[in-house]
């Protein structure tokens, strides 16, 4: 049942799409990189301290503040859903690791006689080597967000039930664990390893901010992984047509915990890498984040009802919000039309696409 | 209610005797109160195409689904190659060799038709403990496949922007990725044109002569009487329909 000829098939009516009509650049994340360098040019002659080195950092740290979170979701809306628990969930990631770390780093503390012990002049001294608290706190910071993102998966997946009552309730419960755990007062990351701990989350290498460093790399892997494994292929699968991906074998409810859990992980890292900008860790921190998250998600292209996204999306999405609320603060334009115009451009972008494939 | 739909021994041609691929003996289905299939007896042998007619809600597409693994029957048994199996998953049953064209195609609208055909079991390369999605080789392959529809797919065209019988022929490549036992087409020639019809029904001659067996739903008279060996007609009316052979 072979047909082995060199072209099997003769394309008498089916033409090819040309490379401009394919993936990434007939897709709304194209229109809104188009609009995102036509903003920056606006930008420079705007303001003449747009593109000075100083800014540019300022506006790459501030976008990387939501990005890394935008990407972690940006997976669970590519397979339909939403979680809308990521700004709850970074300030309990970040709660728990600045907990962790202080309980850690202070001597009489259970399980601290592992890290730290007083020296006879009362000062308190590394039993270890030096990194190991703020490695063991960071780490469980992300276990904490594992845990939620693995009930969120279960109760979406298993039990079946809408991801956004099951978020909504979770962004509920989350912050409510954060205000318990911390008696409402914040905590901040102390002890000897909180240098390292700083360096790390808002430091800088190369001129250029940690978390932008942290986000590139992640992005890098986000798009290898959507695009060159089964699991990312699955991923659209399930926000293309759930019932095919069901009947091809793919295993969809696995899958759907894996892309929560990675939004809880994300969510977390982010919580904790701003945590380390801010100083501290306020139980109010991170509030409504959620939905500059998905709107960034969102303006970068992708589609809330599945199938569509990327890393390119989410932190396009991030820097045109960023660089919006930057641009207003230069021009001198009363900062509370930020809300507004980030609105606007919601809609706009959605609307453009709209009418983009409504052409073709 | 319904018929039931039997398939006698005698009926079938001398070629394809022997152990049967699949059988059913008493399948019955209820959804409820609602009883969709009742003692359904079946057995379809090696190379042997049998049709499956029916009116609208008769219960084809039912009895697939329950051969295809995507519900449990309530009552009776089935026997795929003399063993008794039960299949709780569709991969339970292409696992055994039991592939499926599902009337509403099952394809995601926003991967490429290369991507679907592959869907849920990709090639991959291996790098160490990573393994990726061999792209090359799998949109040769799906070239391939289309090319003995005679289909003119592209396999880096998204399935969203294709026309029904392109959908149709990545639908049907999928079930030629394994070799399958037997091959299920539930509605396959509904939405393509005359000439894809003919190619969707040699293709079903060369699965015959490759001894896969092959069971067709249509509400397309013709298609049926050309390829198939046995029809099984079911229906409301009729309770017991009788099979009618055609060479």
């Amino acid at each position: 049942m072979s047909v082995p000829i060199e072209s099997p098939v003769s394309y008498s009516n089916v033409g090819i799409t040309r490379w401009w009509q394919r993936s990434v650049f007939a897709s709304q994340t194209a229109y809104v990189t188009l609009a995102l360098l036509l903003l920056l040019v606006v930008m420079h002659f705007a303001s003449p301290y747009f593109f000075t080195e100083g800014n540019m950092q300022n506006v790459a740290k501030n976008f990387s503040f939501i990005a890394i979170a935008t990407l972690g979701v940006t997976f669970v809306i590519i397979t339909g859903g939403i979680d809308l628990s990521v700004g709850s969930m970074m300030c309990f990631s970040a709660m728990v690791t600045s907990m962790v770390m202080s309980g850690l780093s202070t001597p009489d503390m259970p399980g601290a006689s592992l890290f730290v012990h007083l020296a006879a002049d009362g000062k308190t001294v590394l039993a270890n080597m030096p990194g190991l608290i703020m490695l063991v706190s960071v780490l469980a910071g992300l276990i904490a967000a594992l845990i939620v993102g693995l009930i969120n998966g279960f109760c979406i997946a298993v039990l079946g039930l809408s991801p956004f009552v099951t978020t909504l309730g979770m962004l509920s419960i989350v912050r409510g664990l954060a205000y318990v755990v911390s008696n409402g007062r914040g905590s901040f990351p102390g002890g000897p390893d909180a240098e390292y701990f700083y360096g790390l989350t808002s430091g800088t290498l190369f001129g250029m901010p940690a978390p932008f460093i942290y986000l590139v790399v992640l992005a890098l892997v986000m798009a290898m992984v959507l695009h060159h494994t089964a699991f990312g292929r699955h991923v659209f699968a399930l926000g293309g047509n759930e019932k095919a991906a069901e009947l091809t074998g793919i295993p969809v409810v696995r899958v759907k915990i894996q892309v929560y859990v990675i939004c809880a992980l994300a969510a977390g890292l982010q919580g904790i890498i701003i945590s380390g900008w801010l100083g501290s860790a306020p139980a109010n921190m991170a509030t409504s984040y959620e939905l500059n998250v998905i709107a960034a998600a969102v303006i970068g292209g992708a589609n809330l009802a599945g199938g569509i996204g990327g890393p390119l999306g989410a932190i396009v999405g991030c820097v045109l919000l960023e660089v919006i609320r930057n641009g207003l603060v230069l021009a001198q334009v009363n900062s509370y039309w930020q809300q507004t115009l980030v609105g606007v451009i919601i809609i706009l972008a959605v609307l453009v696409d709209r009418i983009r494939s409504r052409m073709i | 209610m319904i018929g039931r739909i039997i398939t006698s021994t005698a009926m079938i041609t001398a070629a394809a005797a022997g152990q049967p691929v699949l059988e059913l003996t008493g399948i019955g289905k209820d959804f409820g109160a609602i009883r969709a299939l009742h003692g359904i007896d079946m057995r379809v042998s090696p190379g042997e195409v049998v049709g499956l007619m029916g009116d609208n809600g008769a219960g084809k597409s039912t009895l697939v689904k329950i051969i295809a693994g995507n519900f449990p029957a309530n009552h009776g048994e089935i026997r795929f190659e003399g063993n008794a199996v039960h299949f709780y998953r569709p991969i339970d049953a292409r696992a055994v060799g039991i592939e499926v064209v599902y009337q509403d195609l099952a394809l995601a609208d926003n991967l490429t038709a290369a991507a679907n055909v592959f869907l849920g079991r990709e090639l991959k390369w291996k790098f160490g403990p990573f393994a990726f999605l061999d792209h090359k080789a799998m949109a040769a392959r799906a070239l391939e496949l289309f090319g003995e529809l005679r289909s003119e797919t592209r396999p880096q065209h998204l399935v969203k922007q294709m026309s029904g019988g392109q959908r149709q022929a990545v639908a049907i490549a999928r079930t030629r990725l394994s070799n399958a036992k037997l091959v299920m087409m539930d509605e396959p020639t509904a939405a393509i044109s005359v000439r894809q019809v003919e190619q969707v029904l040699s293709l079903i001659h060369r699965l015959k002569e490759q001894g896969v067996a092959v069971m067709l739903i249509s509400h397309r008279m013709p298609d049926v009487f050309a390829v198939c060996s046995v029809v099984a007609r079911s229906g409301r009316t009729s309770r017991s329909a009788t099979p009618v052979r055609k060479r």
